[in-house]
C-alpha cells in the first residue's frame, strides 16, 4: 500500500515537474495556433466573415470569440477540417454570410464599366487592373471570386461567373 | 539475335480470359474505304492540329488536311481521297476519353486516289529532318495514347539505353498487333531498326506475349532474316497488365520509372509495333498514317476479325463491314476490357488512338454495379501492378483526405482495372481512384490559388502601408519645410525690425 | 452543306455507357463465406464425432441469434437488411463462436454470443468497419462474465471407460431446459480440457511426460482434440487452396505457438509442454486458419500479415504458459486486432517507381 502511493505520487510529482519545465523552457507555440487555423482557411483574404482577413478570423477563432461556419468560400469542407483540429462539433455553414465561391471569377461588363477604379482598389489580391477613365478587367486567373468588387461599383457592371466555361 | 524467354514475373497483375481467338481467324481486311470520314484533328496527345482545308476541297488520300499545332502534336492527313463536306465540333474518342474535337468530314469518291504532292525522298539522312517527316507524316503511337511519335524520339537523343518495342498486347479482346506481326513482320522489324537509329538505341528488344505463338514465330524469323545484332525479341509472361509502358519495363529490366517522370528519364523508349509499321510505309513509300490496324470483336458482332480501317472512320460502317450486330449488344466499348471506355454512340468516328472496337453482348461485361463492404481481404493490393493498398486509399477517397491520399500513392495508380476485377465486394474501384485524381486535381487547384491570393494580399498590404507611409512622410517632410519657412520668415523679420530699431537708434544719435 | 449524310443500312444506335473496366469480377463475398463454413464442414463432424451434438445446438442457437441482431441493427441504421443478411459473414461468425464455445451450455449463453459478436461488429459500421473479430469479442466476453460454464467440457468420446457420456436428446434438454438426467450434476460430465487440465497438473509440480501417459493425452495432442485440429487443419488448407486465405498468417500464427514451445521444452520437457501438444490441442489450429485470418479485423499487407500472425501465435503461447487462462487465442486475436492500423502502416510495401522510405 504504502509503496503503491509512494510510486504514485513521485511519478506524477516528476512528470508535473517535467511539465513546468518544458512550458517554461520550450520555445513559445502560441502563434503556430494561430497559423494552423489560418493554414486551414482558403486565405483568398475575401473578407466575408467579417473579420478584416483570413488571419484575423484565424485568430477569433483561436480565441474563441467566433464560430468555424464563417467562410462561404472554404464551405463543407474547411468548417469539418477545422471542427477536427479544434476538436469542435461541425456546424452547417453560416449562409447569412453569402455565396462566395473560389469556383466562380468576377467579370467586368466592359461596355458598361466607367473607369472609376473603385472595384481595383477593393481587390484583396490586386487581381482587377485598368487606368483611370479607361476600361478595366478582372485578371481571371487570380481572381479568387470573393465579390468584394461587387458592391463599390457605381454602375454595377461586375458579376460572378463560373470559373470554368 | 537474341532470344529471351522470360520467366520472371510482374509484382501484381492478373491473369485473364484473353478473348482473341475470335478477331484472329481471318486475316486483316484490307482495302475497306467507308463513304464518309469524320477525322478529328485532335486525335493524338498534346495539342490539336491547325486545319489547311477549305470546305468543297477535293482532297486525295495522303493529302495534309491539318499541321502540327504547338508542340507536342502531329498533322492530319486525308485517309482517302473525297470532297471536304464541312469542318466543325465533333466527340472523338482519343486514348482515355471522349473529347470535342474540330474535325473534317470528308464525302469519300471511293477512288482512293493518292496525294502527289509529298516530298521525293521520305527518308533523307538528316535525323532532325527524318523526326519532322514523323511529325509530317501524322505518326503517333499506335498503342492506344496516340502520343506524337515525333516528340517521343525527339527526347530521347543520345541517352537511350535500349529502345523497347511494345507487342506484349496484354488487353483482353484486342489482337491488331498480333495480327499486324503475323502478316507483316519485315516491315515492322525495318520499322524498328528506323527508330533504332533514330534515337541511337545501342539495344532493341521486342517483346511480345507467351499467348501469340503465331507472331513470335514470324518476328523471330524477321528478325534473323534483317541480321541486325542490336535486335532480341523477348518472349514475355501472359499477364494483365504486362504491356504497360512501366511494367513492361519493369518486367524486362527490373528498373523502376521514378513515379511522375517518363521511361526516358531512366534512358528506355518504349514505342508499339504499329508504330513502327507506320515509320516503315513512311521510309520506304512515302505514305503518311492515313489508316491502322483496328480489331472489330465482341459477342455482339457477327463477323469478329481484325480490318485496316482509313482513321476516321464512323464506327457504325466499320461494324457493318464485320457483318453488323448480332445477339443484343449491352456496350460498345473503344479499346480493350479493361483500360478500354464505353461509346455512347456508335455514329462516333475511329481515331489514331482506337485499337479495339468491342460490341460486348449480353453476359460478356460487366452489368450489376451492386456492391458489398470491403472486407479488407487485401487482394486487390495484392494485384495492383503499382504495389499501392487500395483498399485504404478506398477509405481515403470517400473521406476525401487528400493528405492521405497522396501519401498512398494516388497519383501512381495507372487505372489498370486489376482491383475491381478481384474485388470479392464487387466494389467500383478505379472508378473512385479516376473521381478521386479530379477532386485531387481540383484541391491543388484550390491550394495553389489560395497560396497566390495570400501572398498577393501580402504584397498589397505591403504596398499599401509603403504607399500610406510615403505619404505621410512626404506630408511631414512638407509641415517641417513650412515650419522652417515659417522660423525662417520670422527670424528675416525680426531681423528687419532689429535692423530697423537699430538705424532708428543710430538716427537718433546725434 | 444540307444535303444528308450518306447513312450506312442501319441507323446509328447509341448504348448505355459504365465506367471501365468491363470485366466481369470473378469472385464474392458470399462465395467466400460460403466456403469458408464448406471448410468448417469436416472439423465440424470431428467435433460431433468426438464431443457429441454441443456443436450443432451452438451453432443452431448462434446463428439466428446473430441474423437476428443483424436485421435489427441494420434496420435501426436505415441500411439495406436483406443484401447484408445474404453477405453470409453473420453465418461465419456463428460458426466460429460455436466452434469456440464448450459443448454443454445453457441455451442463452450462445443466444447472448451471437449478439455480441453482432453488436460488437454493428457498433463499428457493421461488416469491414471492426476492429475486431466479432466471434472472439462474443467469446472473451462470454469468457469473462461466465467462467464457470464457458470452462465446462465434456470429456472426448473413448475417454474415461467408466464414463456414460449425454445422449443427443438430453443435451438439447440440458441446453434448452436445464434439465439433466435424474440424480445427476454438470460436474458429472464435465472434464477439464486438456490444456487446462496440464496446465494444473503443470501448476502442481507434475512433469508434462508424466501426464502424457494419462488418457488425457493422446498420440500427439489432447485426446480427441488432436483429431479435431487435424479436421480444421484441413479445412484450413483448403481454405489457402481455394485462394481465400493467403499462407502468411496461419504459418506465422503455427510458427508463433510452436517456436517458442519447441524452445522451451528442449530446455525442461518436464515443465514445458511439447509443440505438438499446444498445436493440436485447444483452438491452435483454428485460430490459426480461420480466425486470425478474418480478413476484416487483421493486417493487410504481406509484411504485415506474418507480423500480426507471429503476434497471435507468441501472445497465446505466453497466456497459455504464464497467464491465468488454459487457453489465450482469442485474447491474443484481440490483442493483435488492436495493433493492426499500427502494423498496416508501417508495413505498406514501397510504391512503384518510388524510392524506399
Amino acid at each position: 500500500m504504502l509503496t503503491a502511493v509512494t510510486v504514485l505520487t513521485g511519478l506524477s510529482l516528476a512528470l508535473a515537474a517535467a511539465l513546468i519545465a518544458a512550458s517554461r523552457w520550450l520555445p513559445e507555440r502560441g502563434d503556430d495556433a494561430v497559423e494552423r487555423i489560418e493554414r486551414l482557411l482558403p486565405r483568398i483574404q475575401c473578407a466575408q466573415c467579417g473579420y478584416p482577413g483570413c488571419r484575423p478570423y484565424a485568430e477569433a477563432i483561436l480565441a474563441g470569440e467566433a464560430e468555424i461556419n464563417r467562410c462561404p468560400p472554404g464551405g463543407e469542407s474547411t468548417i469539418r477540417a477545422l471542427a477536427e483540429l479544434l476538436g469542435r462539433e461541425p456546424t452547417p455553414l453560416d449562409t447569412s454570410l453569402g455565396s462566395a465561391s473560389m469556383d466562380r471569377v468576377a467579370r467586368i461588363d466592359e461596355t458598361l464599366c466607367i473607369g472609376c477604379n473603385l472595384c481595383a482598389r477593393a481587390c484583396p489580391v490586386d487581381a482587377i487592373v485598368g487606368l483611370p477613365q479607361r476600361m478595366h478587367t478582372v485578371i481571371a486567373r487570380l481572381c479568387t471570386g470573393c465579390e468584394l468588387c461587387v458592391p463599390p461599383c457605381p454602375v454595377d457592371c461586375i458579376q460572378l461567373v463560373p470559373r470554368h466555361g | 539475335m537474341v532470344d529471351v524467354t522470360f520467366e520472371r514475373y510482374l509484382t501484381g497483375g492478373i491473369r485473364l480470359a484473353a478473348n482473341k481467338t475470335a478477331s484472329t481467324e481471318e486475316p486483316i481486311l484490307r482495302g475497306f474505304i467507308p463513304p464518309l470520314l469524320v477525322i478529328g484533328l485532335h486525335q493524338h496527345g498534346g495539342t490539336s492540329a491547325v486545319p489547311i482545308v477549305a470546305v468543297g476541297q477535293k482532297v486525295a488520300k495522303g493529302e495534309p488536311i491539318a499541321l502540327p499545332g504547338t508542340p507536342p502534336s502531329t498533322a492530319v492527313h486525308a485517309s482517302s481521297s473525297g470532297r471536304v463536306r464541312a469542318i466543325e465540333e465533333r466527340l472523338i474518342p482519343t486514348g482515355t476519353k471522349l473529347r470535342a474535337s474540330l474535325c473534317i468530314v470528308i464525302e469519300t469518291d471511293g477512288d482512293d486516289r493518292r496525294f502527289e504532292g509529298g516530298p521525293h525522298d521520305p527518308w533523307p539522312e538528316s535525323r532532325e529532318v527524318r523526326i519532322e517527316r514523323v511529325r509530317l507524316a501524322g505518326i503517333a503511337g499506335l498503342g492506344g495514347a496516340a502520343f506524337p511519335t515525333a516528340t517521343k524520339l525527339e527526347a530521347v537523343a543520345g541517352t537511350c539505353k535500349v529502345l523497347i518495342v511494345n507487342g506484349a498486347e496484354c488487353e483482353p479482346y484486342i489482337s491488331c498487333d498480333d495480327m499486324l506481326m503475323r502478316e507483316a513482320p519485315a516491315e515492322i522489324v525495318a520499322g524498328v531498326i528506323r527508330m533504332a537509329d533514330l534515337v541511337a538505341a545501342p539495344r532493341v528488344i521486342i517483346a511480345i506475349e507467351r499467348d501469340k505463338p503465331r507472331a513470335l514465330e514470324a518476328m523471330r524469323k524477321a528478325v534473323t532474316a534483317a541480321g541486325d545484332p542490336r535486335l532480341a525479341i523477348c518472349e514475355i509472361p501472359t499477364v494483365y497488365p504486362a504491356g504497360g509502358e512501366r511494367q513492361l519495363i519493369e518486367l524486362l529490366t527490373g528498373e523502376e520509372v521514378p513515379s511522375g517522370a517518363y521511361p526516358s528519364s531512366i534512358g528506355y523508349v518504349c514505342q508499339n509495333v504499329g508504330t513502327a509499321y507506320a515509320i516503315e510505309r513512311l521510309a520506304a513509300r512515302g505514305e503518311p498514317l492515313t489508316s491502322r490496324i483496328v480489331t472489330v470483336t465482341g459477342g455482339g458482332v457477327a463477323r469478329p476479325r481484325n480490318v485496316e480501317v482509313p482513321i476516321g472512320t464512323p464506327i457504325h460502317y466499320l461494324i457493318e463491314q464485320c457483318g453488323g450486330y448480332r445477339r443484343n449488344v449491352v456496350r460498345l466499348i473503344h479499346g480493350g476490357s479493361m483500360m478500354g471506355y464505353a461509346l455512347p454512340a456508335d455514329d462516333l468516328p475511329t481515331t489514331k488512338a482506337t485499337s479495339c472496337i468491342i460490341a460486348a453482348a449480353e453476359g460478356e461485361v460487366r452489368e450489376s454495379f451492386e456492391e458489398w463492404a470491403c472486407i479488407r481481404c487485401g487482394d486487390c493490393a495484392s494485384v495492383c501492378p503499382a504495389r499501392l493498398q487500395p483498399q485504404e486509399l478506398l477509405t481515403a477517397a470517400a473521406a476525401r483526405d487528400f493528405d492521405d491520399l497522396e501519401a498512398l500513392g494516388l497519383d501512381d495508380c495507372i487505372e489498370c482495372g486489376c482491383c475491381d476485377v478481384v474485388c470479392p465486394s464487387h466494389i467500383v474501384l478505379t472508378e473512385r481512384f479516376r473521381g478521386a485524381k479530379r477532386a485531387f486535381a481540383e484541391h491543388a487547384r484550390r491550394l495553389a490559388l489560395s497560396a497566390e491570393a495570400e501572398e498577393r494580399h501580402k504584397r498589397r498590404e505591403r504596398r499599401l502601408k509603403q504607399i500610406e507611409e510615403d505619404r505621410r512622410a512626404a506630408q511631414e517632410a512638407l509641415k517641417a519645410k513650412l515650419r522652417a519657412d515659417e522660423e525662417a520668415r520670422r527670424r528675416a523679420v525680426a531681423a528687419a525690425v532689429e535692423r530697423a530699431r537699430q538705424r532708428k537708434r543710430r538716427d537718433a544719435e546725434p | 452543306m444540307n444535303e444528308p449524310e450518306p447513312r450506312p443500312s442501319t441507323a446509328p444506335r447509341r448504348f448505355e455507357t459504365a465506367a471501365p473496366p468491363h470485366a466481369i469480377p470473378t469472385r464474392s463475398v458470399p462465395a467466400i463465406m460460403r466456403r469458408v463454413l464448406y471448410a468448417l464442414i469436416p472439423a465440424a463432424a470431428a467435433y460431433t464425432w468426438f464431443f457429441g451434438i454441443g456443436l450443432v445446438i451452438n451453432f443452431a442457437i448462434a446463428a439466428p441469434a446473430a441474423l437476428a441482431t443483424e436485421a435489427a441493427i441494420l434496420s435501426l441504421r436505415r441500411r439495406p437488411v436483406r443484401r447484408a443478411l445474404r453477405d453470409g459473414s453473420a453465418l461465419v461468425t456463428a460458426a466460429l463462436l460455436a466452434f469456440a464455445l464448450p459443448p454443454l451450455l445453457p441455451w442463452w449463453i450462445p443466444a447472448l454470443g451471437g449478439f455480441v459478436a453482432i453488436a460488437a461488429k454493428q457498433l463499428y459500421g457493421g461488416l469491414g468497419k471492426n476492429p475486431f473479430n466479432p466471434a472472439m469479442v462474443a467469446y472473451a466476453l462470454l469468457l469473462l462474465s461466465f467462467p464457470i460454464h464457458m470452462t465446462q467440457w465434456l470429456p472426448p468420446r473413448m475417454g474415461d471407460i467408466d464414463y456414460t457420456p449425454l445422449t443427443a436428446i438430453e443435451q438439447v434438454r440440458y441446453s434448452l431446459f436445464d434439465e439433466l438426467p435424474p440424480k445427476r450434476t454438470v460436474d458429472a460430465y464435465t472434464r477439464a480440457t486438456p490444456l487446462d487440465a496440464v496446465k494444473e497438473g503443470l501448476r502442481e509440480q507434475r512433469s508434462f511426460q508424466e501426464m502424457s501417459a494419462t488418457s488425457l493425452i493422446g498420440t500427439f495432442g489432447g485426446l480427441g482434440w488432436e483429431w479435431v485440429s487435424s479436421f480444421v487443419a484441413f479445412g484450413g488448407l483448403y481454405l489457402l487452396y481455394a485462394g481465400i486465405i493467403r499462407w502468411q498468417i496461419p504459418v506465422a500464427t503455427l510458427a508463433g505457438i510452436a517456436v517458442p514451445a519447441m524452445l522451451l521444452h528442449m530446455v525442461d520437457p518436464e515443465r514445458f509442454a511439447s509443440a505438438a501438444f499446444h498445436l493440436f490441442s485447444g483452438a491452435a489450429m483454428l485460430g490459426a486458419f480461420f480466425i486470425a485470418t478474418d480478413p476484416v479485423s487483421a493486417s493487410t499487407t504481406d509484411r504485415g500479415r506474418l507480423i500480426f500472425g507471429a503476434g497471435v501465435g507468441l501472445l497465446t503461447y505466453a497466456i497459455r504458459t504464464w497467464g491465468g487462462y488454459p487457453d489465450g487465442v482469442a485474447f491474443a486475436v484481440l490483442l493483435m486486432n488492436a495493433a493492426v492500423p499500427l502494423i498496416d502502416r508501417f508495413t505498406r510495401p514501397r510504391i512503384h517507381g518510388h524510392a524506399e522510405r
